[in-house]
């Protein structure tokens, strides 16, 4: 291969770059592994953190059954090591796949156009924003507090350097729902979007009519986030919201501390020009077969350049999937099914707890610690192999002595009842 | 003739919905050990749907043929060469995946408690120092969840240290053989793009970006080695450009697979760069994502990272949340944990030498294929290639045919296409990367099958026009796909064959 390309060795490939760049020393990392010694390596980390814990904690991230088909067709090499579909001709596995997740999406949300996946739930929502900002053509964001904390957080970094000015507004302090007298005294004729959660991020379930109604009468857009998606399977779809931003964790997505998730956005057809990411629509071939491409891409970057919707590249393709196949396996009844078990778990284990809010929940709630610091109960909780809720003051200091705790179709009886033995003690 | 391919039939697949029955189910729920919950009672009757028109119900065993069938029709690293320019489409080991599956590590919460988190810490802690050596950066940040999250992290510190110094600035510079993300990331963190023309050798024209370098530049967003696989040769004079008029270096580390053990951005004047961990270290790109945008830093931005910051107090590891000066947060949680455990398999699997070979590798086998192509293909910048070399379709034109067409013509040979169209300075770019997965022989059958195709333009451009015509999907409509957009399956079935 040298002579061919008229060089001596290796090195002199690089013969032209500058002295000064080189790096003249090897890299200070360990030498190279067998596979033996890297998964041992691995399992021991593991061994490191929480295992065989029974867990109660949601708040965006949730503890559900991971079908076996989802690993073994994301496991696929033709679906893992494939790159993003823009050789249609061999890429219509994954163009196929991505058409059955954008129309599952719609069919849950209740939404006319559903894109490729975003990174996740929490950068999804100033996506949408700034969808807003361009459908309405106004620049204010009103957000509610009861939006998960850290897709508040998200939302404020994106916007501070796009003149997007973002407000929150309050929840009842009884029922945990929106307020939507602040919220009515809030909105105004600038205002581009209105954001809230459901099931908020104490897990309860938002009046989604009103809060659109009232963004309606200001010409403000409803942007419906949602963390938890197993909840849609028994919760009527956000009809009434103009875009949806969500979470799809819970379906067959391990928690991984964190990620790798992934997000969606839907939307109605009218603003279909305006949505961020990849789509895929269908079309047919030279041969009259039906056929699927990535389409619209002149909202994206690689046409658009500093003009395009937004920067997004890579989505979560790969996340997707896990997602449509938990969707296939489990399907029109088993979606149903398990939202509610999940209902019916967190209610059980809710009928024994002090709660501190009176509005409908669906699998988390907020538990006041009477007397007690979540972190003692917590503490008492691990003892039993127990991982616990969590405590709100940090992201809400109002909601001192308070914790958010999740019952999933996973969550065992004898662990709830161990939950509500501790809390009565 | 065609070595490497022939065809072979594979099954039809009809939409799930199109093949739904219903009542069918693919799953079990173990019988409710609590009480059932009257879910009206429970939510209000207005809050619960009918149900979910239209979604799938399928059998187990229908729906793995289906995904297995599908699987079938797409092309991928597994069944060869993959030579997308600047995508780094190098072999996913297995090993990445199994690891990555392992119980502590896939289940850990992300708010369980920090004591029962260290090995998923030590792990991130491990790889951002490692990340940094590679680099040559002091610090690293590994919550960025792909390439373009990590641009946008990275001009927010930028702009974040800039502003403490009392004045944001304007505007970024961009070379326009620059990537779609860069342009698209300023807008988004509220910069002007100025377009920096490329010399004849491909390279940043360094006496137009001194004029172009003044009080209102914030930063310069390079990509080295750059789009064309060419060593910006004058990157450290173009530093010391920015450096002088208070401007910053941002490095687009999409090439860094030319880079790793060879040459570190942080030696060569960058303050800010991110990687791509589906690129450079191998986890999967899995049709598009997910990905993973390690941002890495020099001293002076270190305050600015997103926030919480990992940090070693101790014998522990620890989330650091009070960071006055961070940009904030970009994604919940703290990244795609998923990726870091691949990306530290694949470093600990090569190790310092075994990452050092690789690159020299992958520079080698683009240089192969430069070589070998070059008498058949037009090459407009002659300046030494590293990792990757963009021809362009210019001889081939004169006979009708263009780089889509000669890249759909390849996959009749067994290949997936190199990058059409990339970069936009080149015109008819055809931009290969083969990196150093690919032994002699795939590399040779590629080269062969390009100097046939070569030929055939020759004599039967109608051939490479209308290809590809061994696929079970022959050449896809695009402009009716974005002229009148179906993107969701609305219940209009095709009669079955």
């Amino acid at each position: 291969m040298l002579s061919a390309i008229g060089v001596t060795s290796l090195e002199d490939l690089f013969s032209h770059l500058p002295a000064e760049v080189r790096l003249n020393r090897p890299l200070a990392i360990d030498a190279g592994k067998s596979e033996y010694e890297i998964v041992d390596y691995f399992r021991a980390r593991g061994d490191e953190n929480a295992n065989g814990f029974a867990s109660f904690l949601g708040a965006g991230v949730y503890h559900h059954y991971r079908p076996v088909l989802v690993d073994t067709v994301v496991s696929r090499g033709e679906f893992l090591t494939s790159y993003t579909p823009y050789q249609a001709e061999i890429s219509q596995g994954t163009l196929t796949t991505i058409f059955e997740f954008q129309t599952m999406i719609c069919q849950l949300t209740g939404m006319e156009v559903a894109n490729a996946s975003m990174y996740d739930g929490s950068t999804a929502v100033p996506e949408a924003a700034m969808m807003a900002m361009r459908v309405t053509g106004r620049d204010r964001i009103l957000v509610s507090r009861t939006v998960h904390p850290e897709y508040r957080e998200v939302l404020l970094t994106y916007a501070q350097h796009q003149g997007m000015p973002v407000a929150e507004f309050g929840y009842l302090k009884d029922a945990g729902t929106l307020d939507t007298a602040d919220l009515e005294s809030k909105i105004d004729s600038g205002t581009a979007a209105v954001i809230i959660q459901s099931p908020n991020f104490f897990g309860i379930v938002e009046d989604v009519r009103h809060a659109a109604e009232i963004a309606h009468k200001h010409g403000a857009l409803l942007i419906f986030v949602f963390a938890e998606a197993v909840s849609l399977g028994l919760l009527e779809p956000p009809r009434d919201a103009d875009i949806v931003a969500g979470e799809l964790q819970s379906f067959a997505i391990s928690p991984v501390y964190g990620g790798p998730f992934a997000g969606i956005i839907a939307t109605k057809e009218k603003f279909m020009r305006q949505i961020p990411g990849r789509l895929v629509g269908e079309t047919k071939d030279t041969r009259g077969n039906r056929a699927f491409c990535l389409t619209l891409a002149t909202r994206e970057q690689h046409i658009r350049r500093e003009k395009a919707t937004s920067n997004i590249c890579t989505n979560q393709a790969l996340i997707a999937l896990m997602a449509t196949v938990f969707m296939t396996v489990y399907g029109k009844e088993g979606l149903r099914e398990l939202a509610q078990q999940n209902l019916s778990k967190a209610h059980y284990l809710a009928g024994k707890l002090p709660l501190r809010f009176s509005g409908p929940f669906f699998n988390e709630f907020v538990a006041s610690t009477n007397g007690r610091t979540p972190d003692q109960i917590n503490q008492t909780l691990l003892g039993k192999q127990i991982i616990g809720g969590l405590p709100l003051e940090r992201y809400y200091p109002e909601l001192k002595n308070t914790m958010l705790l999740c019952a999933t179709e996973m969550s065992r009886r004898e662990k709830l009842d161990t939950v509500a033995e501790v809390f009565a003690k | 003739m065609i070595k490497k391919v022939r065809q072979h039939i594979n099954q039809n697949e009809p939409l799930l919905f199109e093949n739904s029955s219903p009542g069918k189910r693919g799953y079990q729920l173990p019988p409710l050990d609590v009480p059932s919950v009257d879910t009206a009672a429970a939510l209000g009757a207005s809050n619960i749907r009918a149900e979910i028109e239209g979604f799938p119900e399928v059998s187990e065993v229908e729906a793995i043929r289906h995904f297995t069938r599908l699987s079938t029709h797409n092309y991928a690293i597994d069944l060869g060469l993959y030579p997308l320019g600047s995508c780094t489409m190098k072999y996913n080991p297995r090993v990445n995946e199994q690891v990555a599956r392992i119980e502590g590590l896939a289940w850990a919460h992300p708010y369980q408690p920090e004591s029962l988190s260290q090995g998923i810490l030590e792990v991130m802690g491990t790889l951002e120092k490692i990340l940094a050596e590679i680099t040559g950066m002091d610090e690293v940040t590994l919550q960025p969840a792909a390439g373009a999250h990590g641009e946008f992290t990275g001009i927010l510190l930028i702009r974040a240290l800039l502003q403490s110094q009392g004045n944001a600035r304007k505007k970024l510079l961009i070379p326009d053989s620059a990537h779609g993300t860069n342009p698209a990331t300023a807008t988004m963190a509220g910069y002007k793009v100025e377009n920096i023309k490329s010399n004849e050798r491909g390279m940043v024209d360094v006496e137009s970006l001194a004029r172009a370098v003044d009080e209102d530049v914030a930063a310069l967003m390079i990509t080295n080695p750059n789009t064309l696989g060419v060593f910006e040769e004058n990157i450290t004079r173009i530093a010391e450009i920015l450096h002088s008029k208070g401007a910053l270096v941002y490095m687009d580390g999409a090439n860094m697979n030319a880079l790793v053990g060879v040459a570190r951005p942080g030696d060569f004047g960058v303050d800010v760069m991110h990687l791509n961990l589906h690129k450079t270290f191998s986890t999967p790109h899995g049709g598009g994502g997910p990905g993973s945008g390690p941002v890495a830093v020099k001293k002076h931005l270190i305050p600015f990272l997103p926030k919480p910051r990992l940090e070693r107090v101790g014998e522990r590891w620890t989330w650091n949340y009070d960071r006055p000066q961070s940009v904030g947060r970009v994604r919940a949680f703290y990244g795609n944990i998923g990726m870091h455990v691949r990306a530290l398999a694949y470093i600990m699997a090569h190790g310092g030498d075994g990452l050092r070979n690789a690159t020299l590798d992958a520079v080698l086998n683009a240089n192969y294929i430069r070589a070998l192509i070059e008498p058949y293909y037009d090459l407009p910048h002659k300046a030494p290639t590293m990792h990757e070399c963009v021809f362009s379709d210019e001889r081939q034109t004169k006979r009708g045919v263009h780089t889509g067409d000669i890249a759909k013509r390849l996959i009749d040979y067994g290949f997936h296409p190199y990058t059409v169209s990339f970069p936009l300075i080149v015109h008819g770019a055809m931009m290969i990367e083969p990196t150093e997965t690919e032994s002699k022989a795939e590399l040779d059958l590629f080269v062969d099958a390009l100097i046939s195709i070569a030929a055939e333009i020759d004599t039967d451009p109608e051939l490479v026009l209308k290809a590809p015509h061994h696929t079970r999907t022959s050449r896809v409509d695009e402009v009716t796909a974005a002229r009148k957009p179906i993107v969701r399956w609305k219940g209009v079935t095709e009669p079955r064959p």
